[in-house]
């Protein structure tokens, strides 16, 4: 008995602390099951996930109706009050659709030339086939963990390890997907882990976040070349994110803290991963893209086409519709409404290899430098005829110009080109994007133009002329010889 | 005798809240943490769940309650996060104990108490959550203390503000 009220008299007097000490106790063993599973980074057990469904359940809700709510009022405001100057972005919208289709034309060839390298390494390019979007409703709360939770889940055929973009660049992956609700670990966490590669540098490396909530790319070694403003795209090593996907540029480079001789490059995310309100969720890659894709480079092929054979038309022919003719008052106009072409970055290294580039060996001098010959001036009213050698000598122009016709591409064909925009909205159709490649077989401009100009030369002059066959130069890129009419007639022959 | 009187005035001083008070609060608290930084995202440097956690621990003026409450409102924070379940859980409730201890034996509705008070708690469920992530867990995760610090020094200050807000949701006898 008088155990008994001893022990009693002892669980009174220490009853706070024996609660404390049992519900301590009971989180740590909690905690080291939790740890202790095979793959402590994988799903989480079935119990742990019972317990965030229903934290998720609980909170979800207000923030879905909030967010419901605050959209409601935002749409109402921007889709029936706030409509100033939607005419007008619907005009910049059109423009830029034009302007696009030409880009994307003309970067066919080179996507084309990259699938035939590609075949011939055996190497299949994973492209984004499908898309789901989804609002951001909400957050961890706490700068300890970069999650953000979305309104789509497994009704909407979400799996953990989707990749999560935007059109700027890429997000996190899900972790965690409920039925109606998933969450998203940001490319900030610490815990998260991409594959990235230096766009220019082709540097690769691992990118996790860290103290602060800044991506960075980790032990790496320290590499003068890097320099802040450089662009990180996803090297698609993880099998996460497919390649090419815009990551941000480079902040700043800091020494690595835990390994001395190591170097952390601090990366700007090129999402604003602070801001987001609608992300779209990776659910299907594929080999091959999307029918609608490449219904829309059939018709970019097409534009471009017909837009190029009407230029030249103009530029050979350019007194046969006054009406078109341009008048020195709406140059400007004109050249805001012609959609600017793509121009062939400088290359970077000397053309050594092109026929006739270069001298024949016998007349080199051993140890001394070989300086590329400049091309004589011609004398005035004299116009080079082009030939295929002359056509593959470094030029500018002449780049773009003595590629073969492209030809339209047809629906369903496989054609897997590479787009160097960032995905859009409509990621969901288009390819992935890469930077990589196509700017380093460019040949610079010429030395030397020709003395004279076609007076109604376009201000923008097609990136690609059409030809028929693989040989056949460009005349729309050859001088034409003016007449004392003012109208162009054909070259020398 | 004397610890009859010590217990009779201790009574007396607890603070009542309406259960839709005590239920709610920590809910509101929760969800404006983890809702508000979508929208400015430098509000997650404030702990929310924490200040309620330890405004509900010193009134009540119960270590049990406290420890129970905080545990509770700890492993919701956690469970919202992509960390393993208890280590907010942990913090919390040891916060919570001390909070209920300390608010027997000293005046907590005096502001600057509050804010000392609120300062050395929210550096305690720092040092407590570091030492779990880095010592217990070993996860290797890497610390900005100057962060930390400010961190605590925010939470004390916007602290006061919220404990005179739920100040005026309690009982009035």
């Amino acid at each position: 008995m008088g155990k008994v009220l001893a022990m009693d008299s002892f669980l009174n007097r220490y009853k706070n602390i024996l609660v404390l000490v049992g519900v301590l106790v009971a989180q740590i063993v909690g905690l080291a099951a939790q740890i202790r599973r095979p793959n402590p980074a994988g799903p989480d057990g079935s119990s742990v996930r019972l317990i965030r469904s229903w934290a998720v359940g609980l909170i979800s809700p207000p923030e879905k109706a909030l967010h419901g709510m605050g959209r409601g009022v935002r749409g109402l405001w921007s889709n029936y009050l706030d409509l100033r100057h939607v005419r007008q972005q619907n005009q910049d919208l059109r423009s830029q659709v034009g302007r696009l289709q030409l880009e994307q034309a003309a970067l066919l060839e080179d996507a084309r030339q990259g699938q035939r390298l590609q075949q011939l390494l055996a190497f299949r390019e994973h492209y984004i086939y499908n898309t789901v979007p989804a609002q951001v409703i909400g957050t961890s709360g706490t700068d300890q963990s970069r999650v953000l939770y979305i309104d789509k889940g497994t009704k909407n055929g979400l799996k953990p390890d989707m990749a999560v973009i935007t059109p700027d660049g890429i997000v996190g992956k899900l972790k965690d997907v409920f039925w109606d609700t998933a969450q998203v670990l940001e490319i900030s966490d610490q815990t998260s882990g991409a594959g990235v590669v230096l766009e220019s540098t082709r540097l690769r490396g691992v990118l996790r976040g860290n103290a602060l909530g800044q991506p960075q790319v980790i032990n790496l070694l320290p590499d003068e070349r890097i320099k802040p403003g450089e662009r990180v795209i996803t090297s698609g090593g993880d099998q996460i994110y497919p390649r090419g996907l815009p990551v941000g540029e480079v902040d700043h480079v800091a020494p690595d803290p835990q390994n001395p001789g190591y170097i952390n490059i601090v990366i700007k995310p090129a999402a604003n991963l602070g801001r987001l309100e609608e992300v779209l969720i990776i659910t299907k890659t594929d080999a091959d893209l999307p029918a609608k894709a490449q219904q829309d480079m059939a018709q970019s092929a097409a534009v471009a086409s017909t837009q190029r054979a009407a230029d030249i038309l103009a530029q050979r022919l350019p007194g046969t519709d006054p009406a078109k003719a341009p008048v020195p008052g709406q140059a400007a106009a004109t050249a805001e409404e012609i959609p600017a072409a793509v121009k062939a970055p400088p290359a970077r290294h000397t053309d050594r290899y092109s026929p006739d580039a270069t001298p024949p060996a016998a007349d080199l001098t051993p140890g001394k430098p070989f300086a590329p010959p400049s091309p004589r001036p011609l004398p005035p009213g004299v116009f080079p005829r082009s030939s295929p050698a002359t056509a593959s000598a470094p030029s500018g122009n002449s780049a773009t110009a003595t590629k073969p016709e492209k030809p339209v591409p047809v629906p369903g064909a496989a054609v897997r080109p590479k787009s160097s925009s960032p995905p859009s909205g409509a990621a969901s159709e288009s390819p992935s994007t890469s930077g990589s490649g196509v700017t380093e077989t460019t040949p610079p401009k010429p030395p030397n133009k020709p003395a004279t100009k076609p007076a109604s030369k376009p201000a923008n002059p097609p990136p690609t002329p059409p030809a028929d066959t693989k040989d056949e130069t460009v005349p729309a890129l050859e001088p034409t010889h003016p007449t004392p009419d003012g109208n162009a007639a054909e070259p020398p022959q | 005798m004397a610890m009859l009187a010590s217990a009779a005035r201790r009574e007396l001083d607890v603070q009542r809240y309406p259960w839709v008070v005590v239920l709610l609060a920590p809910l509101l608290a929760i969800f404006l943490q983890a809702y508000v930084p979508r929208y400015v995202p430098k509000f997650d440097i404030l702990d929310l769940p924490l200040l309620v956690a330890i405004y509900f621990s010193v009134g009540w003026r119960n270590p049990i309650a406290g420890t129970l409450g905080g545990a509770l409102i700890g492993l919701v924070q956690d469970a919202l996060t992509n960390r393993p379940l208890g280590i907010n859980g942990i913090s919390k409730c040891v916060v919570g104990f001390f909070a209920a201890s300390l608010g027997v034996k000293i005046d907590v509705e005096n502001p600057g108490t509050r804010l000392l008070m609120n300062f050395a708690f929210t550096l305690l469920n720092i040092a407590i959550y570091l030492f779990i992530m880095h010592r217990l867990l070993a996860l290797g995760l890497k610390t900005n203390w100057v962060h930390e610090a400010i961190k605590a020094v925010i939470n004390s200050i916007v602290g006061v503000f919220v404990f005179d807000l739920l100040d005026r949701l309690k009982h009035r006898e």
